[in-house]
């Protein structure tokens, strides 16, 4: 190889740090440069969707067709959708991974350090891609993320180029994936058995395998679009004795496990931050690791609730109602092992315990209504209303989103290595919290009042809940610059952070200094079980 | 350190990654082009072969980069089970891909075809809009889209080409023998024999396609069966010659005296990969073909 040279010079400057200038951030290989781009990726992506929700809630502050025409809000809708879940939360997740997994098993970097930078080095030519498409003569797509023929079918030139974007995020998600399974079941430091883990380091591992095993048969059902559109197959046409029906069984064959990608990073990091703020090991250890291992299995065999209206045999619904429902038996014993942490613990209230104690109580919200939507008579009711709207974003905003935030404020000391201003992310916290609960809260009564999704225009009875659902929208939206501020403010500087940062925490990330070195444990560290997240935990 | 020379107690980290983003440009190119040729422009074609072009440096690149600092002994036994666990999670994830479209055949052959034939509650369909349609495997639709046609009969090449990948099974795994036994010339020749079956199977399927277009009427467009059949076979065939190009790449490295007895996982990884492809298509041979 040409590089011969260039790579034995590397190996021979021990102790080195970062390289220089902008190729530091092409070419690197380290986690935690790594990390920082996945989330500052998905931040920048947080705005972009962000500001896509502001003009569906602008159009929607009034009845009539004020401010955009219906093709582009359809775009809207669907571009939201898209940019939130394939580049805000799930990249998010992964920098989430990619920075604190090597640290809390005790690994030098992640298994396959070449591929994680490929991993996120695809992403942003994808979402250039996808983006690019609004401006396409034809627009961007306009049928929904979940991309139902025939609908979807008869989107303009950018069909092509949405499937192929989604092909290359699917890309993107795989080989993190792989890269998450092999630093967990490769290189966890001597000692560090998989039942002394933290939750986060878990919830990750079993989210690492429904994404290997969903993404690609998304890429299947994309696939068969496309050649249904350009080479003439008849997978979801019903004259060549296709049916549209099976895309909407293959697309949420990976949607429902998509759903928990979502969310059980999210469990991870409310049961790191739960325990240190209440100054007591997690409840429950061992069950929270089968609940979220059951969840898992389980969103494989509920796909169906999706499509309770679009037809299928009585068994079908029956069978995908009492499956749905099964599942709120291991989350509840998440929920309960949370509330069992805090019982008798000596809490304070940082900004990160604000957003965990607020997710535990919004998402279980969400929760709820989900278990509404799985009753099956109900459903029909419910269906494509912004019942099902409310329902989404409370387990995804106040859900994924909060976890998200909460694991940034609980981890930012050690990434930066100064504390973020305690008064100001206390006002974010109450600002969003706030706002958030009028944005979505009335969605719920629209939707049972039966005004249906994806609308611009919608009769003067729903005028009201939707001025004040608009209005908490642009609130949380303004909020979450003061976030993009904050995040700002810290890494520039502020109060020096402790290598512990919390006095409650535990695990091996809050053993090495804040900052956390360019490179850490490169030698294993000796696992003490007193130090650990999960110390009570018996093996 | 990680990054000091060979030192088989610490994991090795690479420090500079410059194939990632050749990649992530060569695979923007490849899709961007297929998009615009989908279209119908005309330089959409030309973009694509780039793509192709800059994928396949980069691999060459990428992956003589990592042979390179096997060879000089960076790499101590975690580096090659981390290797082994991406490839396995790899193929898994390979197999769930082809889950998606045996998937939508099971589900065309078992609800949809009899539903729209009037079997179960969706009777007012055959009633009202395609009345009289009845119910068979295979079959092109209500529609008749692409016209009468012939399927492939099993028990001729099919046959025979499930008996070529099932023996090159066999002679792969007998060139693992043969280099873990340091036989270096069973190797090739093993390995060589392999190779041959492999573009074999690729010759009789090229074959099978002419003359499903030219005499059986059986294209691409003959509704559900002609997609299911095709997309199938085609995603395989795609495999088995990407299979047989990454055996044809070893076999030459083991003419240069690659791999050692004992340290061969680039070898093993293909051979994995070799089987994998085999066994989708013994799914194909039954699900496809005979049944």
């Amino acid at each position: 190889m040409s590089n011969t040279a260039a790579v034995q010079e590397h190996h021979d400057d021990a102790h080195h740090g970062p390289a220089k200038g902008l190729m530091r951030w092409v070419f690197t290989t380290n986690h935690k440069d790594i990390g920082t781009l996945y989330l500052l990726f998905a931040l920048l992506m947080f705005l972009v969707g962000g500001f896509m929700a502001m003009i569906i809630r602008a159009e929607l502050f009034q009845p009539g067709l004020q401010l955009v025409d219906p093709e582009f809000f359809n775009q809207m809708t669907t571009m939201h959708a898209l940019v939130m879940i394939f580049g805000a939360v799930m990249p998010a997740f992964v920098g989430l991974a990619n920075w604190m997994v090597p640290m809390m098993i005790g690994a030098p970097d992640m298994a396959l350090p070449r591929m994680n930078n490929w991993s996120f080095w695809i992403l942003p030519f994808a979402f250039v891609m996808l983006l690019s498409t609004l401006f396409m003569p034809s627009g961007g797509p306009a049928g929904g993320w979940t991309l139902y023929p025939p609908l979807s079918l008869q989107t303009g030139n950018s069909f092509a180029f949405v499937i192929f974007a989604i092909h290359m995020m699917g890309i993107s998600s795989i080989m993190g994936a792989i890269n998450i399974i092999a630093t967990i079941l490769n290189m966890r430091a001597p000692g560090m058995t998989l039942l002394r883990m933290p939750l986060f380091v878990w919830t990750w591992l079993i989210t690492a395998f429904l994404l290997i095993a969903v993404m690609p048969v998304l890429a299947g059902a994309v696939t068969m679009l496309l050649t249904d559109r350009f080479f003439d197959t008849s997978f979801f046409n019903a004259a060549g004795g296709g049916d549209p029906v099976m895309f909407q069984h293959i697309f949420w064959f990976f949607g429902h496990p998509e759903v928990y990608i979502m969310i059980l990073p999210a469990f991870g990091v409310i049961s790191e931050i739960i325990p240190t703020f209440a100054r007591k090991p997690l409840f429950g250890y061992s069950a929270m690791v089968y609940a979220t291992a059951s969840i898992a299995f389980l969103s494989f065999i509920v796909w169906a609730h999706h499509m309770f209206t679009v037809g299928m045999p009585l068994g079908g619904e029956l069978f995908f109602m009492y499956a749905t429902m099964v599942i709120a038996v291991p989350t509840g014993v998440k929920v309960f092992n949370w509330v069992s942490t805090m019982w008798r613990g000596s809490m304070t209230f940082e900004t990160p315990m604000l957003f965990a104690l607020a997710f535990v109580i919004l998402f279980t919200i969400g929760g709820f209504s989900g278990l509404m939507l799985a009753i099956v008579p109900a459903d029909f009711q419910y269906h494509d209303t912004y019942f099902v709207v409310a329902h989404f974003h409370y387990v995804l905003v106040t859900g994924a989103i909060f976890g998200i935030i909460a694991g940034v404020y609980y981890w930012l000391p050690k990434w930066t290595g100064h504390m973020y201003s305690e008064r100001l992310g206390k006002i974010h916290f109450w600002w969003s919290t706030i706002s958030v609960n009028v944005l979505f809260f009335p969605q719920h009564y629209l939707g049972l009042a039966g005004m249906p999704r994806r609308i611009p225009d919608y009769a003067v009875q729903f005028a009201d809940y939707n001025m004040i659902s608009s209005i908490g929208g642009f609130a949380f939206g303004l909020a979450q610059l003061l976030l993009v501020y904050i995040v700002w403010q810290t890494a520039r500087g502020g109060q020096k952070a402790t290598a512990q940062v919390w006095e409650g925490a535990k695990g091996l990330e809050w053993t090495v200094p804040s900052p956390a070195p360019y490179h850490t444990f490169e030698d294993p560290p000796v696992i003490d079980d007193s130090k650990l997240a999960h110390g009570d935990v018996a093996h | 350190m990680a990054h000091a020379k060979p030192d088989h107690n610490h994991y090795y980290v690479p420090h500079h990654a410059h194939w990632p983003i050749v990649g992530s440009i060569g695979v923007t190119a490849l899709v961007v082009g297929a998009a615009n040729m989908m279209n119908g422009s005309d330089f959409g074609v030309y973009l694509m072969y780039a793509g192709i072009a800059i994928v396949v440096v980069m691999l060459f690149g990428w992956f003589g980069e990592v042979i390179h600092e096997s060879v000089q002994g960076f790499y101590n036994r975690q580096v090659d089970t981390s290797f082994r666990m991406g490839m396995i999670w790899f193929i898994f994830s390979e197999v769930m891909f082809f889950a998606a479209f045996f998937g939508a055949l099971f589900y065309a052959r078992a609800l949809v075809v009899p539903w729209l034939g009037g079997e179960g509650s969706g009777a007012m369909t055959n009633a009202v809009l395609w009345q009289g349609f009845e119910a068979v495997w295979p079959t092109n639709g209500p529609a008749n889209l692409g016209g009468e046609f012939q399927t492939v009969p099993a028990f001729d090449v099919p046959l025979v080409n499930t008996l070529i990948l099932l023996t090159s099974g066999l002679t792969v795994t007998m060139a693992h023998w043969a280099l873990k036994k340091a036989q270096r010339k069973a190797l090739v020749l093993w390995l060589a024999a392999t190779v041959a079956l492999g573009f074999y199977f690729m010759y009789l399927q090229i074959g099978e396609y002419a003359h499903a277009y030219n005499e059986l009427g059986l294209t691409l467009g003959s509704g559900i069966y002609g997609s299911t059949f095709f997309m199938l076979t085609g995603f395989h065939g795609m495999h088995v010659t990407l299979g047989a190009i990454m055996l044809t790449v070893i076999m030459f490295r083991s003419m240069k005296g690659h791999f050692s007895d004992e340290n061969h996982f680039g070898f093993e990884a293909v051979a994995w990969y070799w089987h994998f492809v085999d066994v989708v298509w013994l799914g194909l041979f039954l699900f496809v073909y005979v049944l």
